[in-house]
């Protein structure tokens, strides 16, 4: 027993070194903490606010942001958004996609259907680019996972916009944030209060905004989170009563020889 | 090795067995005696080989997803994770995978370090794990590779760039390894294959490992020698099969934390960014597995030297058996190697925490103290303390450790105490 207890000092000790590396990587301002609801054990998306996420990604970041690993299906999967089939389908076919060759060898326009990617704001990198002063808008598929700091990282930074301070020299198209790399960014401040209108009555501040789409982000870099909450649960219980069970086996088998184990 | 000869007892076993004796092998193994009082640090066999198989089938399975190509590797490492079923599953298993491997096998070496496991007769069996680390390290260096992202492309650019500082052929090294004249498709397909070889040639070595384990048998937390089968020995089964399985399902709650949990903490951000040769990572760091490896790297100021120091820091552990001049193998009975023993952990570990810091300032400072202070651990400690230190009276045998009868190491540490007084 007392070895049992110093193993799993060590693996508190080991475990709290990996947490710390991962904290002492901060950024020059503490980020914004927000209590998002897809954190902890049995985090869970709030399925509204995904819903007026996706909103606020195709009215405001679209323009400029792909979600290029994403198709129109999964807005109507388990897990995420929620729309219904009919809501994804209409979503679809707001969009024009390429497809063919045809019988005639030709390429043609047709509206987007559900197994179709999302349709792509620019046609290349380069294309983006040059539509934005040289710095290219990042596709936001896994943009959550790409930053230390994640979630509460993105919501920082759309709130980060502030006037630049006392003798910091801004080039033209270049905006002062706080929270992010080096405190430039090439990005206007994207968020306006009532820039986008919520059909659900919900009072689109800027505040509000950002906690949704940063939410909607979340879920499109992870959007087998929730399972992925649930399974674990169920695997946690099982291998603790399992481990409960082997124990007082091991005990039993042990009993027979003097040793203690 | 058993002494007794073994014989099925059904007709078709014997007739088989003549033939081919894997039930004499399957014998041998249950049978195999183990010391009794072997304590939890030496789990870590078991724990090992179940991390090994498990990072195979998902690696098998991911594999069957996965496109090597520099265009479509970042793509089908999110296919995965999105369209296929449980894929997202399968690869967090396979990434946390490697790190709890590289965690297990730090314990198992520590605690070979600690009780003296590759000493005299066990020195094939250390040199070969030696072997399989070095191949552990290679295949996990690989695999960051494979899903293209920004510390992949830059993490390989930077280990491969050190070939080119070999006088002479290290451009056309460098150039060989890449199949062209810097990290590209040819080197993911070739890094592909290779980390796709290299956990079979590992299996290969594990069997080997076990086998030279089975010749001497286990060494104890008393280091000495023990007749076996005896008192002193249990059956492997089941006793030592329920005690593995014991920890390793508390070594897989802690796995199951990671995955469901917390998946992405043991990763690099920057590694969901898909790799471009134009722009460099502010900080490239290599997983933390590798990191006290890489701070010796960047301590030394000279590119050629600083390589040579890593790889020497890999083979002084290899030559470690012939450093160790003690007779004596587990630290308990040796009082000042104890202390320098924990000095060599906490030296590990701030080389691992400066390796993932900026190589500059007092980081840097510190690196070059820790990175000496690493070889002569090894190079002048060890070899002067097993003339020089007076280690404490060694136990006749496991149950009868001098007077009490007693298992209990408290016990037996206590009875030197008393003897002493006498």
């Amino acid at each position: 027993m007392r070895n049992l207890i110093r193993l799993s000092f060590f693996f508190i000790l080991v475990s709290s070194l990996f947490f710390t590396k991962v904290n002492a990587a901060g950024e020059q301002h503490d980020l914004l903490e927000v209590d998002w609801s897809f954190k902890s054990f049995f985090g869970k998306f709030d399925r509204a606010s995904l819903q007026r996420g996706y909103q606020v990604y195709t009215e405001v970041c679209a323009s400029c942001h792909s979600l290029k690993h994403l198709s129109y299906r999964n807005l109507a999967e388990k897990g995420g958004p929620e729309f219904t089939e009919l809501e994804a389908k209409a979503i679809a076919s707001n969009f024009e996609v390429t497809d063919g060759p045809n019988s005639d060898g030709e390429m043609f326009e047709r509206p987007a259907k559900l197994s179709d990617k999302f349709v792509m704001p620019y046609a290349n990198v380069q294309e983006a680019i040059a539509a934005n002063g040289g710095a290219y808008p990042p596709d936001m598929s896994v943009l959550v996972k790409a930053r230390s700091g994640g979630a509460n990282y993105i919501y920082s930074v759309l709130m980060g916009y502030d006037e630049p301070p006392a003798g910091m020299e801004l080039d033209d198209g270049v905006y002062y944030n706080k929270y992010m790399y080096g405190n430039k960014i090439k990005m206007s401040s994207p968020l306006d209060d009532d820039i986008v209108e919520y059909s659900d009555g919900t009072k689109a501040s800027v505040d509000q905004m950002a906690k949704d789409v940063t939410t909607f982000l979340q879920w499109t870099a992870e959007p087998h989170l929730e399972t992925r909450h649930k399974l674990g649960f169920r695997v946690i219980i099982y291998l603790s009563v399992l481990t409960i069970l082997v124990y007082f086996s091991m005990k039993k088998i042990w009993s027979r020889i003097e040793t203690k184990v | 090795m058993s002494d007794h000869e073994y014989t099925p007892k059904s007709k078709v076993g014997k007739w088989f067995n003549d033939r081919l004796p894997l039930l004499t092998l399957a014998n041998h193994l249950t049978d195999y005696p183990t010391p009794k009082n072997l304590n939890y640090w030496w789990t870590f066999g078991g724990i090992l080989t179940f991390c090994l198989i498990t990072q195979i089938i998902t690696g098998i399975v991911l594999g069957m997803h996965y496109v090597a190509h520099a265009d479509l590797a970042f793509q089908s490492v999110e296919h995965i994770m999105r369209d296929v079923n449980y894929g997202w599953l399968i690869r967090y298993v396979h990434a946390n995978g490697a790190s709890m491997f590289f965690l297990a096998v730090y314990i198992h070496i520590f605690r070979s370090l600690y009780y003296g496991s590759y000493k005299s007769p066990r020195e094939v069996i250390w040199i070969i794990g030696m072997l399989i680390y070095f191949l552990m390290m290679a295949t996990a260096f690989m695999g960051y590779v494979l899903p293209w992202g920004q510390m992949s492309f830059w993490g390989a650019t930077v280990i491969t760039n050190l070939f080119s500082a070999i006088p002479l052929v290290g451009e056309s090294i460098t150039n060989w390894l890449w199949g062209g004249y810097s990290v590209d498709n040819p080197t993911l397909t070739r890094f592909f294959s290779l980390h796709y070889l290299f956990p079979f040639l590992i299996l290969g070595l594990v069997v080997l490992h076990i086998w030279a384990l089975h010749v001497p048998g286990n060494n104890n937390p008393i280091g000495i020698d023990i007749k076996k089968p005896s008192k002193d020995t249990v059956p492997f089964h089941p006793y030592i099969v329920i005690k593995d399985a014991f920890a390793l399902l508390i070594f897989l709650l802690i796995f199951a934390f990671f995955v469901f949990f917390s998946p992405n903490i043991l990763g690099h951000a920057d590694n969901y960014i898909e790799a471009n040769p134009l722009v460099t990572p502010a900080h490239i760091v290599p997983e933390w597995y590798l990191l006290p490896f890489y701070a010796i790297l960047r301590s030394v100021p000279d590119k050629l030297l600083g390589i040579i120091a890593m790889f020497m820091a890999i083979f002084v552990l290899v030559i470690l058996p012939w450093l160790d001049t003690s007779k004596v193998r587990s630290t308990v009975f040796r009082p000042i190697y104890k202390q320098f023993y924990w000095f060599l952990v906490a030296d590990v570990l701030i080389l691992g925490y400066v390796g993932a810091m900026p190589a500059e300032g007092i980081y840097l400072l510190i690196a070059r103290v820790a990175t000496a202070y690493y070889f002569a651990h090894f190079l002048i400690i060890l070899p002067f303390l097993g003339f020089k230190e007076k280690t404490t009276p060694l136990p006749l045998s496991i149950t009868e450790p001098i007077l009490g009868g007693s298992p209990d190491m408290a016990m037996a540490k206590n009875n030197f105490n008393y003897k002493e007084k006498l």
